[in-house]
């Protein structure tokens, strides 16, 4: 199919980009080490606990580095391109715009991906501290990854928004402390106490946490997966959206 | 191959393109000159679909640009201004890539990317990364990647720009020749290009085309064309432009330069008499001693500044 060659294309130049500059690596060395860090010397920590779980000791925390390390990933997929002006020579390929977007999404998402595998020593430890249960971890980390491709997409708006890389990192980190804090337990206690029911049920469902959960006891619910993946596709539609408003006449 | 329709574009309240038509068939260069901000990017943009157009039509190839962009944009090659191209490859990677989004695969691929990097003499910095290149080198790996597919249209926004005085006369020359099987339009502000490469031309000024033909055709538009200068020797200025203006051709003479010895006098005929206006000063002139003799063929500059700027023009005569 001619979409799913294009897409590739711009994917492989992408991860091309992403691994040609030390920034990547310098990501994916923050990223372990806050892994680490939390992980083995935070309490609970991984080795006092003895416990074959990592829920509250891995999982817990990835919200939270989300937080900075995807907007930093995903800031420069527009807002370069449009300062430099090879947005210009991309949108006029025979190309679509969607096939550019999907494709630039992708690339960043796998990159994502890698640095996600790359904590594997955390689950080689933990399966010899004790014995997990591996299928658990595995859908903890498939949600993971789904919860990074989020507030990627939503860091892919913000990048289309702007030229310039930091403007559309602050306020990607401002719409995803929003996809996190809605489903935050001090927050939610708030306004539990506050307002009704059905208004606390509607904000928490916006929230990556609670979706993310449940990922983390190892279950595959497909109404997590399909929140996350509308999210994702909510988004890039967006992203859609503007960068025809920039060409709009 | 290009029809471009009452093609106008607003930004905000101001108008960047108001109203141009034309058309560039195979086999056609056409030259877009204009001053600065006159409109020639943006309607390239438009041209190109990078931009969408506020009223009006562009097809290239019979395909709308807005209705049917892809197929479009396959026979288009486009050399955006200032040449933007992605810093973080290699030149290599970069010819590569352009040439597998326009769908060029295996040894297709390969042999496209040779051809452009030996037409654009980008051996030396192949695989230097695009960020280090030096402007020209940047260029011209952007032209590279324009001409890739080998496009039957080619777009170039200022294609010369930062090139040195050989690659200059080069990229003309590349221009002219595939000029021969395809419909190339290109801007510039070097109006010899527009001798060296262009079988027509276009003027724009404010978003408006204010010219349009041939090279000839424009420097027709000149005053000088067709006028005379003459020097002559052993003459008092008074003299001879009493004895060039009795002659029944001679619209209006003006004194350029009075030395010692000679006199430089330019003559402008009546606008009926242009080819004929040599023969009849030689005949009157068999006693004075002609040192030169040439028929001015019209400057393309003067014309540009008539057009663009007729006020200051007019201004600086007087
Ligand atoms: N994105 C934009 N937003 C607002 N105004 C714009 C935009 N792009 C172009 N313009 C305006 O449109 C007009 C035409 O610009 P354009 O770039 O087409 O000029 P040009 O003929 O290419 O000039 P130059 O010779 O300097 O390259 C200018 O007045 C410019 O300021
Ligand atoms: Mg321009």
């Amino acid at each position: 199919m001619n979409a799913w060659a294009n897409i590739r294309t711009i994917t492989k130049r992408e991860l091309g980009a992403y691994f040609s500059s030390p920034l990547a690596y310098v990501f994916i060395v923050i990223f372990l080490l806050l892994c680490g860090f939390f992980a083995f010397a935070v309490q609970p920590t991984l080795l006092d606990r003895g416990q074959a779980s990592l829920s509250a000791t891995f999982f817990f925390w990835h919200p939270w580095f989300y937080l900075f390390l995807v907007p930093a990933v995903g800031m420069r997929l527009w807002a370069e391109e449009r300062r430099v002006g090879t947005i210009e020579l991309l949108l006029t390929m025979p190309i679509t715009a969607w096939q550019a977007i999907v494709g630039k999404f992708l690339a960043s998402w796998l990159f994502l991906g890698v640095a996600l595998a790359l904590t594997f020593p955390v689950v080689i430890t933990v399966n010899y501290l004790g014995s997990p249960d591996n299928g658990i971890i595995l859908a903890g980390y498939v949600g993971s990854w789904l919860m990074a491709g989020a507030y990627l997409a939503v860091s892919c708006i913000t990048s289309a928004m702007t030229r310039t890389q930091v403007v559309s990192f602050i306020i990607s980190v401002v719409i995803c402390l929003f996809l996190i804090l809605a489903g935050f337990a001090p927050v939610v206690r708030l306004l539990e106490h506050s307002t009704n029911t059905w208004l606390v049920d509607l904000v928490t469902s916006f929230s990556v946490i609670t979706h993310f959960e449940s990922f983390q006891k190892g279950v595959l619910d497909s109404r997590d997966i399909i929140f996350f993946l509308s999210v994702i596709l909510f988004s890039l539609f967006c992203t859609s959206v503007i960068l025809r408003g920039h060409r709009a006449g | 191959m290009i029809k471009v329709h009452n093609l106008a574009r607003f930004f905000g309240t101001k108008r960047a393109v108001d109203g141009v038509s034309f058309s560039v068939d195979r086999g056609e260069v056409l030259g877009f000159l204009g001053p600065n901000g006159a409109g020639k990017s943006t309607t390239m943009r438009m041209i190109t679909g990078f931009i969408a157009p506020s009223a009006g039509s562009v097809t290239v190839g019979g395909f709308d640009i807005v209705e049917h962009p892809i197929q479009a944009r396959r026979l288009i090659g486009y050399l955006p201004e200032n040449a933007p191209a992605y810093t973080d490859m290699t030149v290599y990677g970069f010819l590569n890539f352009a040439a597998e989004i326009r769908g060029l695969r295996g040894d297709a691929r390969k042999q496209a990317v040779n051809r452009v990097v030996e037409t654009c003499f980008l051996e030396s910095v192949l695989h230097q990364s695009v960020e280090t290149l030096s402007k020209g080198y940047r260029h011209r790996t952007c032209f590279a990647q324009s001409i890739i597919h080998d496009p039957d249209v080619l777009v170039l926004d200022e294609p010369t720009d930062g090139l040195d005085p050989n690659q200059k006369h080069e990229v003309r020359q590349l221009i002219r020749r595939m000029g021969k099987n395809k419909a190339i339009v290109f801007s510039t502000h070097i109006l010899e290009e527009v001798d060296a490469a262009c079988t027509r031309a276009i003027i724009i000024d404010r978003g408006r085309i204010v010219a349009n033909g041939t090279p000839e055709e424009l420097r027709q538009k000149s005053e000088w064309a067709g006028a005379i200068t003459l020097r002559v020797a052993g003459i008092k200025a008074a003299d001879l432009s009493q004895k060039l203006n009795q002659l029944p051709m001679v619209r209006q003479t003006a004194i350029l330069k009075e030395e010692s010895g000679s006199v430089t006098v330019r003559v402008f005929p009546r606008s009926s008499h242009t080819g004929v206006l040599a023969g009849s000063i030689a005949d009157a002139a068999k006693s004075w001693r002609i040192e030169e003799l040439h028929t001015e063929e019209g400057r393309l500059d003067e014309v540009f500044r008539n057009i663009t700027m007729p006020d200051t023009a007019n201004k600086e005569k007087k």
